[in-house]
């Protein structure tokens, strides 16, 4: 299946290693930058927290568990790998993830994958 | 009984904390022992030691050791409700009252006991209750309800944790006893007396030398209860708890042997007249007594348990010390406490103005300790059960043990001087050597040796000396503590404060280059982006700060569990303008946002999203309101009482104080949050004393004390320093306030941190009264510099483009969040529940807000 991509916001847009939250046919998406390379690091996953069950996974600190990036959770702190969507403490829980690229100027999320 | 010839059916009558211990115990023996657990109670085993908690919030949960499922996967049958009134000791068969029987090679009775209700005419009505069962709490808790005053019968130690749990109840509370004092079976009549004056302080009413004659209808309350004598007390509730009895019934209805005045005698074994019967715990009569704690109660069950496979453990009688806290008195009582050992001779301490009393009984020659009472300060409770259990040689001045220390000469009895033999944990019998084994064995780290050995998981009384042990033994074996704060940085949190300092160290990505490795996380990164805050207090939202920050301090304002923010204004000292009040009663009327008093004495505002948050404080701001720091780990509160001011009593401006005190520290980041409070008398109804820092006025000045919380595990501040005049309480706060921030672990409060120092209290007081590092200076020049940089947080995000953008909620759209849902309860907004959301139903739209 072909990926279609969508423009979400500038690479300005992003903060380095923090979040943002993006709006992307009603589906809430969580878009991370890790690090200062302008086209690499830069992450999409689901927004909705399933322990928590409230749309706050963009407002999660961004750190690593050995080689891996993460996210933890703002309300409960469970921490998510960013490249799989997996939660490292609870594996039966996982975030949907999007492919994402640099275009230009633009943050693209690629969605028809799979 | 041999090894070989192990038991196939064993049945246990009552599944209590002793019945559930030899259960545990059995099993782990003998995995493929066949149980049969048959229990009178609607429920399992639970812990009855901690049972007054249910009234301080515990559920029957909680109190649980154990449950269906897990019984079920060790194999053991469990019936509950099942109350065995038969017994065929020729067939070895055991009927319950419904009718069931059950055959047994081996019987063991853990009936416990029930409590003792003086026959007093009136007794037996309605509101006259026990204190016993999750079920009486019930009752107790229906009772007092319908009731204003309740008076316990019985002022030993469960009729004392009784009277805790009428007042927490909010009742007006007596205890009446028989005796002439107060636990009489722990304390001499001196303790008795101080534990009367401290308990009357909290309100309390004791009468002792009381006996009750009958119980009639009151006049002015339920009942009245007639004394010998002509006196009387009238009460709407009555709680018994005059002693326990053994539940001997099965063994006289079916002809074991029993005691005199009750109890099931056995032996060393634990074994009754009939050698297929054990019996273990409180129905069990050893060298004719009874013994009333659990720890004997559990070595009996192992004794049992040993016996049964072949073992040769025995029941050689226990150790009935106790040390506990009864209405939040500390009391502790040790072996011989009453000095009727021939020639035994005592030291007494005492200080009334403090309300303390410490006793220790000694030998003839002075050479061992015999026992001890100690009311009010049970601080060396563990260091003299040591010397009392292995008859550790007493120091040449046995009265050193007790007496306040002078010059920082505390006789404490390191670990090291304890032989391996020396018990640690009496209620699972784990000795010192036990624990050596355990590291030996490589088990290096406190939470694992727990696990491995339980010691310290019963009621948890060892805890600082097993952590001591641990500590010591690792340290001898050249095992570094490790206090690393994550995989990120290999060192704590007080090296890292230093390395910042030192090397001036301005943001987390140099720290990390410099010291550590991977990208961080939630734990460091937050207490980095702390330590820089508080050394150089930049801008928490700057750029090289604000990925380092929770969500809490990202976005200023406390994240609820819908992921939307409360909004606290800083009200300092809690003085408020009638103005200031209509502000905050508008925008939360325009926003709808849900209003509640804080315990902190301001005002909180709840349901505000994200990006509704800038607005709201723009307008805040415009109104003269500042930051309360609620989200932050920081000086959140100074709570204050009016004062002299308008108070009849007050003798010092505690307002003016605590508004003062409150603008010098505000901002001020730190390990944990931080909390104060003045109060204008000693009557002290700021709770000044419950506080981080509190401050009391005095005739002179104002009273210091530190080191005080609230929370899961409250904690009275300690009395600091006296009579000061502002500049030096000041002073002295500033130094305390910035040597924790320096020294403490993260999320570290005060009362732990102090613990930690060696040397406590009286360290902190010669590091911050006497200048004993030198740093004095130094530690208030780094806080004058916090002071004259403060800024309000919120008045610089308001005011900056870039920290404005963050709180769009989408960053290429301006729809709102429609995963935020409320409905109305008691005319405000909440959250919705899941199942609401799906319903749809009252729903309220939050939306639309009105621009006023």
């Amino acid at each position: 299946m072909s990926i279609e991509w969508h423009n979400v916001c500038g690479t300005d847009d992003l903060v380095i290693n923090s979040g943002v939250c993006a709006l992307l046919n009603g589906q809430q998406i969580a878009i991370f930058k890790v690090g200062t390379a302008p086209d690499a690091g830069i992450y999409a996953v689901d927004n909705f927290d399933p322990q928590g069950k409230a749309q706050v996974i963009y407002r999660g600190i961004i750190g690593s568990i050995g080689d891996k990036t993460v996210v933890a959770s703002p309300l409960y702190k469970q921490h998510f790998d960013l490249a799989s969507g997996e939660c490292i403490e609870s594996p039966d829980q996982k975030l949907q993830v999007w492919p994402v690229r640099v275009q230009g100027n633009s943050v693209q999320i690629g969605t028809g994958a799979n | 009984m041999t090894s070989s010839n192990t038991p196939s059916q064993i049945v246990v009558v009552g599944n209590g904390m002793v019945g559930h211990h030899f259960v545990e115990q059995l099993h782990q023996a003998l995995p493929s022992a066949k149980i049969i657990v048959l229990s009178g109670e609607p429920r399992l085993a639970y812990d009855r030691v901690h049972l007054s908690e249910y009234f301080s919030g515990k559920s029957a949960e909680e109190l649980a050791m154990t449950t269906p499922e897990l019984y079920d996967s060790w194999g053991v049958e469990h019936h509950c409700n099942a109350y065995v009134d038969n017994i065929d000791k020729a067939a070895k068969v055991v009927t319950t009252k419904s009718g069931e029987t059950y055959s047994y090679d081996k019987l063991v009775l853990a009936t416990g006991s029930y409590p003792f209700v003086p026959p007093i005419p009136g007794h037996d009505q309605e509101h006259c209750l026990v204190y016993r069962t999750i079920e009486d709490l019930e009752g107790i808790e229906a009772s007092a309800k319908e009731s204003k005053v309740g008076v316990v019968v019985g002022g030993g130690l469960l009729g004392l944790e009784a009277a805790n749990a009428l007042k927490e109840a909010g009742l007006e509370t007596h205890v009446v006893e028989f005796a002439p004092q107060l636990m009489a079976v722990q304390l001499d009549e001196g303790g008795g007396r101080l534990l009367k004056n401290k308990i009357e302080d909290l309100g309390v009413k004791v009468h002792t030398s009381k006996a009750t004659s009958e119980i009639v209808a009151g006049e002015n309350c339920r009942f009245r209860m007639n004394f010998q004598g002509d006196d009387y007390l009238e009460t709407d509730m009555i709680l018994f708890s005059a002693g326990i009895r053994p539940s001997d019934q099965l063994a006289r209805s079916f002809d074991l042997e029993i005691g005199e005045r009750g109890g099931i005698v056995i032996d060393n074994q634990c074994k009754t007249s009939d050698p297929d019967i054990y019996a273990i715990g409180e129905c069990a009569l050893w060298q004719n007594r009874i013994f009333g704690l659990v720890a004997p109660g559990y070595t009996m069950a192992r004794a049992a348990v040993s016996h049964l496979i072949g073992g040769d453990t025995e029941f050689e009688g226990a150790d009935m010390s106790t040390k506990l806290k009864l209405l939040g008195v500390e009391v502790g009582s040790i072996g011989d406490s009453h000095a009727k050992t021939p020639g035994a001779q005592s030291y007494t301490y005492e200080n009334q103005p403090q309300g303390i009393y410490k006793k220790i009984v000694v030998d003839e020659q002075s050479n061992t300790l015999l026992g001890a009472v100690l009311v009010g300060d049970s601080s060396e409770f563990d260091t003299l059960l040591q010397y009392s259990l292995n008859s550790i040689a007493l120091p040449e001045f046995p009265e050193t043990l007790i007496l306040p220390s002078t010059e920082g000469a505390a006789p404490t009895l390191g670990a090291d001087a304890l032989p391996d033999s020396a018990s640690i944990c009496s209620c699972h019998n784990v000795t010192k050597g036990d624990i050596i084994a355990t590291i030996d064995a490589g088990t290096t780290d406190f939470a694992g040796i727990k696990s491995c050995t339980k010691a310290s998981t019963g009621c948890g009384g060892c805890t600082a000396l097993l952590k001591n042990v641990v500590d010591a033994e690792l340290e001898k074996r050249g095992v570094e503590v490790k206090k690393d704060i994550c995989e990120h940085f290999a060192y704590s949190r007080q090296e890292l404060f230093h390395l910042i300092k030192v090397n001036k160290i301005k943001t987390f990505d140099d720290l990390l280059a410099q010291y550590g490795k991977g990208l961080g996380c939630d734990i460091c990164k937050p207490a980095v982006g702390s330590i820089l805050a508080s050394t150089w207090n930049d801008y928490i939202l700057e750029k090289d700060h604000v990925s380092l920050q929770d969500t809490n301090d990202t976005y200023l304002g406390n994240m609820q569990k819908d992921g939307t923010y409360s909004i606290v204004p800083r009200m300092a000292g809690g003085e408020v303008k009638p103005e200031g009040l209509i502000l905050i009663g508008e925008i939360a009327r325009d926003y709808k946002l849900y209003t509640k008093v804080t315990g902190g004495q301001r005002i909180d505002l709840f349901g505000a999203k994200v990006n509704q948050l800038p607005e709201i404080w723009e307008k805040l701001i415009a109104g003269g309101f500042e930051t309360g720091h609620a989200y932050a780990k920081a000086l959140r509160t100074v709570k204050s009482c009016v004062g002299s001011t308008w108070c009849r009593y007050g003798v010092q401006d505690s307002v003016g104080a605590a508004i003062e005190v409150e603008n010098r520290y505000k901002g001020l980041r730190a390990p944990h949050k931080m909390k104060m409070a003045v109060s204008g008398c000693t009557r002290e109804c700021a709770e000044a004393q419950s506080k981080d820092v509190g401050i009391i006025a005095t005739e002179n000045g104002w009273n210091l004390y530190v080191c005080g919380n609230g929370g899961m595990k409250p904690r009275h501040a300690d009395l600091f320093a006296t009579d000061l005049d502002k500049e030096t309480l000041i002073k002295y706060i500033d130094r305390f306030w910035m040597f924790y921030i320096r020294t403490a672990d993260r999320l570290q409060r005060t009362a732990t941190w102090m613990d930690n120092l060696e040397g406590g209290l009286d360290y902190l007081k010669d590091v911050i009264i006497n200048d004993s590092l030198g740093i004095a200076e130094e530690l208030e020049a780094q806080m004058q510099h916090v002071v004259d940089t403060y800024q309000c947080e919120w008045k610089t995000a308001v005011e900056d483009e870039k920290s404005r953008k963050r709180f769009r909620r989408f960053v290429n759209s301006e729809l709102d969040d429609n995963s935020v849902v409320f409905v109305e309860e008691r005319g405000q907004i909440r959250p919705a529940t899941e199942a609401e959301k799906l319903s749809d139903i009252n729903i309220i739209d939050a939306t639309e807000t009105s621009e006023a």
